[in-house]
């Protein structure tokens, strides 16, 4: 113990007071010694000889002049073979052995080891002599269907390090010696497979950043083909309770087209979690066939668990999001919600007295969020690989109010925005994303002549509708009428899609494109009606096969059935255009 | 360690400051004949807010610390009685101190889950044909003042099938105190029911306890293997005690003058709903007044957050509108095969009689279609949305069918053609 005769001051909720002597650094972690438990806690502040630590804990029955014991150490996960499949707390405890333990509650004052003590069979990739930096590769081992690189820790500073020791191809424990490395200097350091990183620190170990310009399919039609989102990119999904924000997060965390999903349930309600625990292990990963829970790491800080290690499971996320990303391959990291981690940090920035910014969140809360979806972005690693972590936040604005803090600061550093809105869910029009506010900056799917073409009838259409709302039916326009009834279609049978239905659920790039061509022929056509009866009668049925056409499988009879009689009609009702 | 100190340096709202030594976060102290906890630490002073409130407190009272932070006792002597924020009895009984345990506990587990299958059956149609109460659920009624929510929670405590009621009561109207005790003593449900009321003249502090104290003993039941209901009315008064301290111990206030913690203070409480494996459930049904019918004020609004549903409470009825049940699905399929198509088709047709109402208020002509569809409004209020309807969801479904059956013809209900065949009420014989 470095800091002799550290002690409590004062505690305030989660805020403890500490007076220390000797050395102390910012977000150091320390832990309270109350009767025979130990509770966890960072440093956020030093002032003088005292410090202010927020506790991950409870913190009822401290005393002022109980004990308190630095570990010189930043606030750190542990990365290694072992992370896919787990379900941890905010601070990497891992909750199913946690309740082996404990049984049905969350003990205070209990870690245990992230990394399941496993044995695993080790390839080495390096031979004595080789000269190696951080994050370059001393062997690998089979975690799944994943090759996990076993790397030289991060943290080592020094850039050049010779191999003095390697074990030969085997099987060993995750925490046994698989080599030793000397520096320049003359250091020697053994490494296991396991080793820790500073949560709040980005890993920076690769070659260069590169421009997020593949698109991310999520296999949601609105996304894809509207509001796309892309490989390395940040997007953030705002929208008030009951719009659908965390079933859009389970579809996209179902079907995104990436190699590893991490979600990190952040101050929400513990049973969205457990309706994840209970359903991933059942469903199959259609690109692996293996079971979903595979390519996944639980995060989770449900609301009613301590507000500290909320703030810190964004992080925790984040870091294992960057260490896979390591590996040369592409995360998801989800995020729900940032506004509870907003408000944990506001909670903080109240009991610090901090002068307090906009509806009391700290000052400091944009350049949080920013660095925060800055730790994305799509890499070439040293090896030439590309790599790349994406992050789609949920924002719960309060009152549904996009204009509030945490949804503006957001807005600033993501590449697109899927606003949710009450009257969308309202009318049962899902995913409830409105189409006419939100906006993306990557590249989709479909041709964007097309898509910019689809959106102006949107916009049209829209317009059309609110002038219909004082003027009537009776005195708008034939053609007005065709173009409010083409958005209708645009939107009721692509922009909308049945989550529950088998086949619409997910949606191929393929079928996507193909759809979307055949509305286009639709939405482009020049149509002869003559009145709006028949506009009525023509678009009622085309929409009526399009919706069955959207519940059939891909070029199955049935749907290409249903699409020659969507050209049909089309074609029989088509002017000379 | 029972120290005594008689000097109290401050006395600011319900806060009082001592200069003491060796006091632990969040215990108890008696000041005066009052109990008080333990709010802040700073050095040698010692913030306490006083349950009783600190009027007439003077600086030299004693204050002596207890060494163990608030608890409240455990045991079948429970049911029946009734208690106050400091867990007093107010009902002249005993006073009981046995097999004590802590209140606000560490949360659940969320490994050890699981995903709620068990409907809570209430009587009332319109939550158990429409919005589903599920065992573990926790769902607030959305209601402004002047509603008969309290009237709906005695209901609902008589009627619903569990084994406890557990009801907190905070910043009560006396009155309704009384009816409550009244309504539960004459329909016999009083021995199946602990209430801990706080009422409106009690202090504010007391207030804040009783959702703590009403969750602690739930959970215990429900460990025991009991299928818990716990009612607490009326959280936005819980809310406005929570403001009330924070603004008095100085915190900056968030929204509206409310704490920045609200979402976390009420989540820690909602969160209390469980179903254990293996033994028995919390299932939470809360009051929240909203203050000028306004949805998005920030105690409604983080409430919405965090529950799986909410319940609206509009001139007298559950609206069928807005009002949802988020875990309606995990258990409506297994009741009757026509719950869900009867459920959806019956709202599609409100729905469609709402516009009716609209265009006759705006003196549209009313065509044969819309004459069915008031019809049917008006059986559908009078029949099933009516509160003091009191039926098993099987007859519900049946007087859904009727009433389908008295307007309309099977093809215009859209709802699918086997289910006709098996549900469509026969006219001959």
């Amino acid at each position: 113990m470095k800091n002799n005769n550290a002690h409590v001051i004062g505690v305030n909720g989660n805020m403890v007071k500490v007076a220390f002597e000797g050395t102390l650094s910012k977000n150091e972690v320390g832990y309270i010694h109350v009767g025979t438990s130990r509770l966890k806690g960072e440093v956020i502040r030093v002032n003088g000889s005292e410090a202010s630590m927020q506790v991950f804990e409870m913190t009822g029955s401290i005393a002022v002049g109980d004990e308190v014991e630095f570990s010189s150490e930043l606030l750190s996960v542990e990365l290694g073979p072992g992370l896919l499949t787990q379900i941890y707390d905010g601070l990497q405890n891992p909750l199913p052995d946690l309740a082996a333990q404990c049984g049905f509650f969350l003990q205070r004052g209990v870690y245990l080891d992230p990394i399941p003590s496993k044995d695993w069979e080790f390839t080495p990739v390096v031979k004595v002599g080789d000269r190696l930096r951080p994050a370059d590769a001393v062997g690998t081992v089979m975690e799944g269907i994943f090759t996990h690189r076993i790397m030289v820790p991060f943290s080592f500073e020094d850039e050049d390090w010779t191999v003095t020791h390697i074990v030969e191809k085997g099987v060993y424990n995750v925490r046994s010696e698989v080599a030793r490395l000397k520096s320049a200097k003359g250091v020697e350091r053994s490494l296991t497979m396991v080793f820790s990183w500073p949560v709040k620190k980005a890993i920076k170990c690769y070659r260069e950043r590169l421009r997020p310009d593949e698109t991310l399919v999520t296999k949601i039609r609105i996304i894809d083909t509207f509001l796309p989102i892309a490989k390395g990119g940040t997007y953030c999904v705002p929208g008030p309770f009951g719009a659908g924000k965390t079933v859009l997060q389970h579809m996209t965390s179902r079907n995104a087209d990436v190699d590893i999903v991490i979600i990190a349930a952040c101050g929400e309600r513990a049973g969205e979690v457990v309706e994840v625990l209970k359903e991933f292990p059942e469903l199959t990963d259609p690109k692996t066939g293996k079971s979903l829970m595979e390519r996944t790491i639980i995060i989770c800080n449900t609301s009613s668990m301590p507000v500290a290690a909320r703030e810190a499971s964004v992080y925790t996320a984040v870091t294992m999001a960057e260490y896979y990303r390591q590996m040369g391959l592409n995360v998801l990291l989800l995020a729900d919600s940032t506004s509870r981690w907003a408000q944990a940090m506001r909670e903080m920035s109240g009991r610090l007295e901090e002068i307090p910014g906009e509806e009391a969140f700290p000052a400091s809360l944009e350049s949080v969020i920013a660095s925060f979806y800055e730790r994305a972005g799509k890499v070439r690693l040293r090896d030439g690989k590309i790599a790349s972590v994406t992050i789609g936040g949920t924002v719960s604005p309060a009152g549904g109010n996009f204009e509030e803090p945490v949804t503006q600061a957001t807005l600033k550093v993501v590449g697109a925005f899927h606003g949710l809105s009450r009257e969308r869910s309202d009318a049962r029009k899902y995913p409830a994303i409105d189409p006419l506010s939100s906006w993306s900056k990557y590249k989709g799917i479909a041709d964007e002549k097309k898509v910019s073409y689809a959106r102006s009838i949107l916009f049209r259409g829209s317009e059309i509708n609110q002038m219909m709302k004082v003027v009537g039916e009776e005195g708008t326009s034939v053609e007005d009428y065709i173009t409010y009834q083409k958005s209708e279609l645009l939107d009721s049978v692509y922009l909308q899609q049945n989550s529950f239905d088998p086949v619409d659920s997910a949606v191929e790039v393929t079928r996507q494109l193909y759809c979307f061509d055949l509305l286009y022929s639709i939405l482009k056509a020049k149509l002869e009606l003559a009145d709006k009866k028949e506009v009525r009668a023509f678009f009622n049925q085309v929409r009526q096969s399009f919706l069955d056409l959207n519940n059939s499988a891909f070029k199955s009879e049935a749907f290409m059935a249903l699409e020659a009689s969507i050209r049909e009609l089309a074609a029989s009702k088509q002017g000379r255009a | 360690m029972q120290k005594v100190y008689t000097k109290i340096e401050s006395i600011v709202g319900n806060v009082i400051t001592v200069r003491a030594q060796g006091v632990r976060y969040n215990d108890l102290a008696m000041v005066g004949k009052s109990l008080a906890n333990v709010i802040k630490l700073d050095g040698e002073l010692v913030s306490l807010q006083v349950f009783a409130g600190a009027q007439g407190i003077s600086t030299t009272d004693e204050v002596r610390f207890l060494g163990y932070p608030m608890k409240v006792s455990y045991s079948e002597n429970l049911l029946g009685r009734v208690f106050n924020g400091s867990g007093k009895p107010m009902d002249n009984g005993p006073e009981l101190d046995e097999n004590l345990i802590e209140i606000g506990g560490p949360s659940v587990n969320p490994a050890k889950r699981i995903i709620p299958r068990n409907m809570i059956r209430t009587g009332i149609p319109m939550i158990d044909v429409f919005n589903t109460l599920v065992e573990s659920q926790k769902l607030p009624i959305f209601s402004v003042s002047g509603e008969p929510y309290n009237q709906l929670l005695a209901r609902i405590a008589m009627q619903a099938e569990v084994d406890l009621i557990v009801l907190g009561g905070m910043g009560l109207k006396y009155d309704d105190y009384l009816y409550f005790k009244d309504t539960l003593k004459e329909s016999g449900a009083m021995d199946r029911t602990i209430m801990f009321i706080h009422t409106a003249s009690d202090p504010t502090v007391e207030c804040t306890m009783i959702p703590d104290l009403a969750l602690a003993v739930a959970e215990r039941f429900a460990l025991d293997g009991k299928k818990v209901l716990v009612l607490l009315t009326d959280m936005t008064n819980f809310c406005d005690a929570l403001k009330e301290m924070a603004i008095t111990m100085e915190q900056v206030p968030s929204n509206r003058g409310y704490p920045g913690d609200l979402y976390s203070s009420l989540a820690s409480r909602y969160e209390k709903a469980v179903d254990f494996e293996g033994a028995g459930s919390v299932t939470i049904l809360g009051v929240t007044t909203m203050p000028g019918d306004d949805v998005t004020h920030p105690v409604p609004d983080n409430t919405g957050y965090i529950t799986e549903g909410q319940y609206y409470l509009k001139g007298g009825r559950i609206e069928p509108f807005g009002s949802l049940s988020r875990l309606k699905q995990q258990v409506n399929k297994d009741t009757r095969e026509d719950h869900r198509a009867l459920m959806d088709g019956m709202i599609k047709l409100y729905a469609a009689y709402k516009e009716s109402v609209e265009k006759k208020s705006m003196g549209f002509m009313m065509s044969e279609w819309d004459n069915k569809l008031l019809d049917y409004g008006k059986l559908f209020e009078a029949r099933l949305m009516d509160l003091s309807v009191n039926i098993p969801l099987e007859d519900a479904l049946d007087e859904g069918w009727e009433i389908l059956a008295s307007c309309f013809e099977p093809n215009e209900t859209g709802l699918k053609s086997d289910l006709i065949v098996k549900f469509w009420p026969r006219t001959e014989e």
